[in-house]
């Protein structure tokens, strides 16, 4: 009854030919069931089974399975330097696409014409035609001017002690300054033409904060030199311009009248076709000073966002290092803890020699094994570094951005990390002497 | 030696390849022990032999030479007719998967295994596919008695459960050969019979048996004794045993 029951079942499991189980003792009772015919000797070729990739990975996995607080405690190290690499990725990337949202949305065609230093150092101007030469270009979209008024200080009132100014500029600028720059304002409304000559002022964001001005009132003054001014405006911070966040800006006409501005633009903002950017850029110096090309300062606030961004590189290849480091730790980790395993488990690696298992098997099974422990930690490492990745972009204000390569790379890089920790003891594992095996312990 | 006068006598009818065949066979191990010493041994298809003897004279030697787990360091091994020292690992193994089956007296079940999985697992070096390994170890757990049990792991089975689902594992991919070394050494006397019994059964059903035993009971309920003694043969009850045998059958 045991064993026997199903003859035929069994004869087909063995694909037919391959038994050298034929029993002499017993023609008579199992010839009817068909298990028996006239096989000679069993001396066909031995040829070991293969195991499907699927029998390969469950039995990988079973040795996971029995440990699961070893296997948590070991990947944990794995996991920990692929959250940290894959966060860094994140996090850049997170940080670029803001970057990039932000100059889509100020465009990088701005180019900032400034007077520069002359041959002996000593500050030099733009002359007077200037903007008139550089607005004839063709390239040229449209353009404005400011003007840096020396000597007045910007007080709340006449009680704020000097030294209390905040060195906040006084710019005296054109009207049409807010649509070049693409500036907006939070409060209040920029000048038109008529308060454009009169003694008001639009404070730049950081400005205001430290005048304290939060909301408008016809009443809401601020003492420029000995003037006051009537605020009419308050800017949202101008991103392509940080020099006048924390600036006065009044009305070219009334910084003449009023606080002795001369004229001179010390600043033209110029928007270009973006297609021919670089050109402009060649030209532009000549044309605002076609005397003294040298003296004229062309520069791309762009440029410096990008640059701005571009600093935090240390920092990024400094916390790569460390989620190396971490990694090379955390696959020792498993190399220990799979050298452990195959210590631990000679019986079973016995067993399974007995059972039919080739030393290729054993080798596949605790490689497979190695692999898998080292995968799951980079799973859990990628999963943690998404999240990571998240929360500082929802911290910045950034868009959530995690390239696919870095996940792929990350499972990728720790599939390897498994093979190559796991080699060593999987070679072990398959060198193991069956019986020593089974007679371990 | 008297085995092969037997089969002899039956030429017309049986197999001339036995299952077993020791021809010389001496296993001297690195330190210089000779384990087994010269030994000559043929084992027929069908048949169930205890081999007994002190412990450390070469019984689980002479079990795992049988079993290809050991090669011997002089003379022949034949399995089936298979020279086991002319053998790859791979044939080795193929082996093993398709004709042997073995039970230890530690049953090396895997820790927190369901006894269906465990027992499937003597089929997963055979290449059949997984669903047909869980049908043919639901049925060879029935036919052990554990078919209420298939689902339980190894400590919620007693001693001698955990001994019949690894004689489930043995013989579930149908071995022509079951090599038992000290079965019942772990189990008391009640559980020890009932694990002897299913040796005896599956012996009636065909398969080729060999058991160490250090019980004379079930050695004396074994149809051929052969004893071992200082890595000899000292002892073979071949004669009685085939004669026995086939009065049976
Ligand atoms: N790996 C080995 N290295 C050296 N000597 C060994 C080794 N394995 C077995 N022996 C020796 O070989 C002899 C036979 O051992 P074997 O295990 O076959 O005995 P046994 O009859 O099964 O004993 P027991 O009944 O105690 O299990 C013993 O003297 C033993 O010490
Ligand atoms: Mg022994």
């Amino acid at each position: 009854m045991i064993g026997r029951g199903k003859g035929e079942g069994r004869t087909a499991r063995r694909g037919g030919a391959k038994d050298h189980g034929t029993r002499p003792g017993n023609e008579d009772r199992t010839a009817p069931r068909g298990r028996r015919g006239s096989r000679s000797a069993g001396r066909d070729r031995l040829r070991p089974a293969r195991l499907s990739p699927l029998d390969h990975l469950r039995t990988g996995a079973s040795g996971l399975r029995a440990r699961p607080t070893r296997v948590v405690l070991s990947a944990l190290g794995i996991a920990i330097g692929i959250a940290a690499m894959v966060s860094v990725v994140g996090i850049s990337a997170s940080g670029r696409a803001d970057l990039e949202a932000t100059l889509a949305r100020l465009g990088t065609d701005l180019i900032t014409v400034a007077p520069g230093s002359t041959l002996f150092g000593g500050n030099a101007t733009l002359p007077e035609e200037a903007r008139g030469r550089i607005d004839r270009m063709p390239e040229v979209e449209r353009t404005a001017r400011v003007e840096s008024v020396g000597g007045a200080n910007v007080y709340r009132s006449d009680l704020v002690p000097k030294a209390e100014s905040g060195g906040i500029g006084v710019y005296g600028v054109d009207v049409d300054l807010l649509d070049t720059l693409r500036a907006e304002t939070a409060l209040g409304e920029w000048f038109n033409g008529a308060t454009a000559d009169h003694p008001a002022v639009v404070l730049g964001a950081s400005a205001a904060e430290r005048l304290g001005v939060t909301r408008i009132t016809p009443d809401t003054l601020v003492l420029i030199g000995d003037v006051y001014f009537a605020v009419v405006g308050v800017l949202e911070p101008v991103e392509l311009a940080p020099e006048l966040d924390n600036a006065a800006l009044v009305g070219q006409g009334a910084a003449e009248e009023l606080l002795g501005a001369t004229g001179d633009a010390s600043m033209v903002y110029v928007r270009v076709d973006p297609e021919r950017i670089s050109e402009v850029r060649e030209l532009i110096g000549r044309n605002a000073n076609p005397e003294r090309p040298n003296e004229v300062e062309v520069s791309r606030p762009s440029d410096a966002l990008a640059a701005g961004q571009a600093a935090d590189r240390t920092l990024q290849g400094l916390l790569l290092g460390l989620g190396g480091v971490a990694l090379l730790v955390g696959g020792v980790g498993v190399a220990n803890t799979m050298v452990i395993s195959v210590l631990e488990r000679r019986g079973e690696i016995g067993l399974r020699r007995a059972l039919g298992a080739t030393r290729g098997a054993i080798r596949v099974q605790f490689l497979v094994e190695a692999m898998a422990l080292s995968l799951l930690g980079g799973v859990f490492g990628v999963a943690l570094g998404a999240v990571v990745t998240l929360v500082f972009a929802l911290v910045r204000g950034w868009p959530f951005a995690l390239p696919w390569w870095a996940g792929v790379g990350a499972v990728a890089a720790t599939v390897a990390i498994g093979a190559v920790a796991g080699l060593l003891p999987a070679l072990r594992a398959a060198a193991q002497h069956p019986i020593g095996a089974l007679s371990a312990d | 030696m008297s085995v092969r006068e037997e089969s002899g006598g039956r030429e017309g009818f049986r197999e001339t390849v036995p299952a077993v065949e020791f021809v010389g066979v001496s296993r001297v191990h690195p330190g210089g022990v000779r384990a087994l010493d010269g030994v000559d041994l043929r084992v027929e298809r069908g048949e169930m032999v205890a081999i007994v003897g002190p412990s450390g004279s070469g019984k689980s030697t002479v079990l795992n030479l049988v079993g290809t787990l050991d090669a011997p360091t002089e003379g022949t091994v034949r399995v089936f007719g298979h020279d086991v020292g002319a053998l790859d690992d791979g044939a080795l193994s193929a082996l093993r998967a398709r004709s042997l089956g073995f039970v230890f007296q530690r049953f090396h079940l895997a820790p927190n295994v369901r006894a269906v999985d465990d027992v499937a697992d003597g089929l997963l070096y055979t290449g059949s596919p997984a669903r047909v390994r869980r049908t043919r170890a639901v049925e060879a757990l029935t036919r052990v008695g554990l078919a209420d049990r298939i689902d339980h792991r190894p400590h919620e089975l007693s001693g001698g459960q955990r001994q019949r689902v690894a004689i489930a594992r043995a013989v579930v991919g149908a071995p022509a050969l079951l090599l038992a070394d000290e079965p019942t050494g772990a189990l008391d006397t009640a559980s020890g019979a009932a694990v002897m019994d299913l040796l005896h059964e599956l012996h009636r059903d065909g398969v080729t048996v060999l058991v160490i035993t250090h019980d004379r009971e079930s050695a004396a309920l074994a149809p051929r004794r052969v004893e071992v003694r200082d890595g000899r043969v000292v002892a073979d009850s071949a004669t009685v045993s085939v004669s026995a045998r086939e009065g049976r059958s």
